[in-house]
């Protein structure tokens, strides 16, 4: 059996280590062996954006990310986005909104509607689909999400 | 699996030349990753080249612009004087997968992973760009359109891998431009996708054009008679019409799930003539 890696890392703003296999993805070291099951596997392809991160400042699909790679890296997750018992705004207005049904997708929606809104605050609409158009939902049919996202922006701007 | 993270270009030749060559580049892994998961692929050793200097970021200097093999899309998105240079390489990058999948691949990854719709590579193609290879037997500069050799297969000898491509900086009066047709509006691969790149002099008249055709045939193409049809024309009227015709001509295409043989040939010609138009509007636009 192969040797595991031993991986030094920051998630959430906190010092972390792992020891992982190195065919295991980001992903999977989140899940299995941090126990951060906030990330989805919806297709462990890279097309649905369930396991949506931010890897050093980077939205990134982590099923696409091994966990050898983040190596001194900086690593966002869903679990890092309500701060203590605040939740973020995205995530309030997610739930005002009912942008959710399952909540599958919603993990990697928040994320990628985190790292949308952290380099550009006041985005159209279509730019709010576009940048999503890598996270997939089954339930609400995006309408909701899309108007959560832009209602989020406007109370993040303090309009 | 073995996975090593070389920090020279050295290192990595000789890491991917030992064991048979058994080892297999890792750039963005966006498609070696899928492939991985799919049992498709089971490389002894996973070679991570993305802590190569040479092969991360734009470096810019009186002849043009070198891109790092292994820069990301989203980086690359970033630099402005690139973007303001050749718009339609940058936009061709910027069309593969999701915002997510934009994070991390590259350009050459897109290029040596050798799919015949990558979305770069008719775009690289009517740059002109040029790739930096590096192997067992030293340095050699091989033409982007001579890289890709078949379906999932390059010229690129074992041991040998990209380390950058080189981009001219463009004559005045230039523009570049690429557009694809997917099914979806998004995430979907290439139906058919065509770069134009071309020069006007202070008249008007077309002095320098290069075509590139991807998702039609086995491998991307360049289109010698595309070019041809522009040249010495203002790229309007009967010029736009050899253009297609070119475009249409050149395809060699198969029936699948996204599209027609018929259907792409005729996109293939649509696709020619609007690129074209950008990439005049873009020239005309441009003063050097």
């Amino acid at each position: 059996m192969a040797t595991k890696r031993h991986v030094t890392t920051i998630i959430n703003g906190d010092p972390a280590e792992f020891l992982c296999a190195t065919e295991q993805t980001l992903l999977d070291v989140l899940r299995d062996v941090l126990y951060l099951t906030g990330s989805k596997e919806g297709c462990a392809s890279g097309d649905c954006g369930a396991c949506s991160v931010i890897l050093d400042g980077r939205l990134v699909c982590s099923c696409l990310v091994l966990g050898v790679e983040v190596e001194g890296r900086s690593v966002e997750t869903i679990e890092g986005m309500a701060s203590g018992d605040e939740l973020h705004p995205l995530q309030r207005k997610f739930l005002e909104h009912a942008a959710l049904q399952c909540g599958v997708c919603t993990p990697g929606f928040l994320v990628a509607a985190k790292a949308l809104l952290d380099r550009h605050p006041d985005p159209t609409e279509t730019q709010i689909r576009y940048w999503l158009a890598g996270n997939l939902c089954r339930c609400t049919g995006y309408d909701k999400i899309v108007r959560a996202v832009l209602d989020a922006a406007a109370q993040m701007r303090g309009n | 699996m073995d996975y090593r993270s070389p920090g020279t270009v050295k290192e990595a030749v000789e890491l991917l030349t030992a064991h048979n060559g058994a080892g297999q580049v890792l750039a963005g892994g966006t498609d070696l990753l899928v492939k991985l998961r799919a049992g498709f692929v089971d490389p002894k050793l996973v070679v991570d080249v993305k802590s190569i200097p040479q092969l991360r970021g734009i470096a810019v200097d009186s002849g043009g612009f070198r891109i790092g093999a292994a820069t990301s899309c989203a980086e690359i998105g970033e630099h402005a004087p690139l973007v303001a240079a050749w718009p339609g390489v940058v936009e061709a990058l910027h069309l593969i997968g999701s915002t997510q999948i934009q994070g991390r691949a590259t350009p050459g990854g897109n290029l040596c992973n050798a799919s015949p719709a990558a979305d770069s590579v008719p775009a690289m193609i009517a740059a002109g760009a040029i790739c930096q290879v590096a192997g067992p037997a030293g340095e050699r500069e091989v033409r982007v359109e001579d890289i890709v050799t078949a379906p999932g297969r390059t010229s690129l000898a074992r041991g040998e891998f990209v380390v950058n491509f080189k981009l001219p900086k463009p004559r005045s009066r230039s523009g570049d431009a690429y557009l694809r047709l997917i099914p979806r509006t998004e995430m979907d691969i290439a139906v058919v996708g065509v770069g134009v790149a071309l020069t006007l002099d202070e008249n008007g008249v077309c002095t320098h054009a290069r075509v590139g055709l991807g998702a039609v045939a086995p491998t991307p193409l360049l289109v010698a008679e595309g070019a041809k049809a522009l040249i010495g024309t203002r790229v309007e009227g009967k010029a736009l019409d050899a253009l297609a015709a070119a475009a249409s001509s050149a395809c060699k295409p198969i029936d699948d799930k996204r599209g027609t043989v018929s259907y792409r040939v005729k996109v293939a010609g649509v696709l020619a003539r609007r690129a074209a138009l950008v990439a005049l509007e873009r020239a005309r636009r441009q003063r050097i």
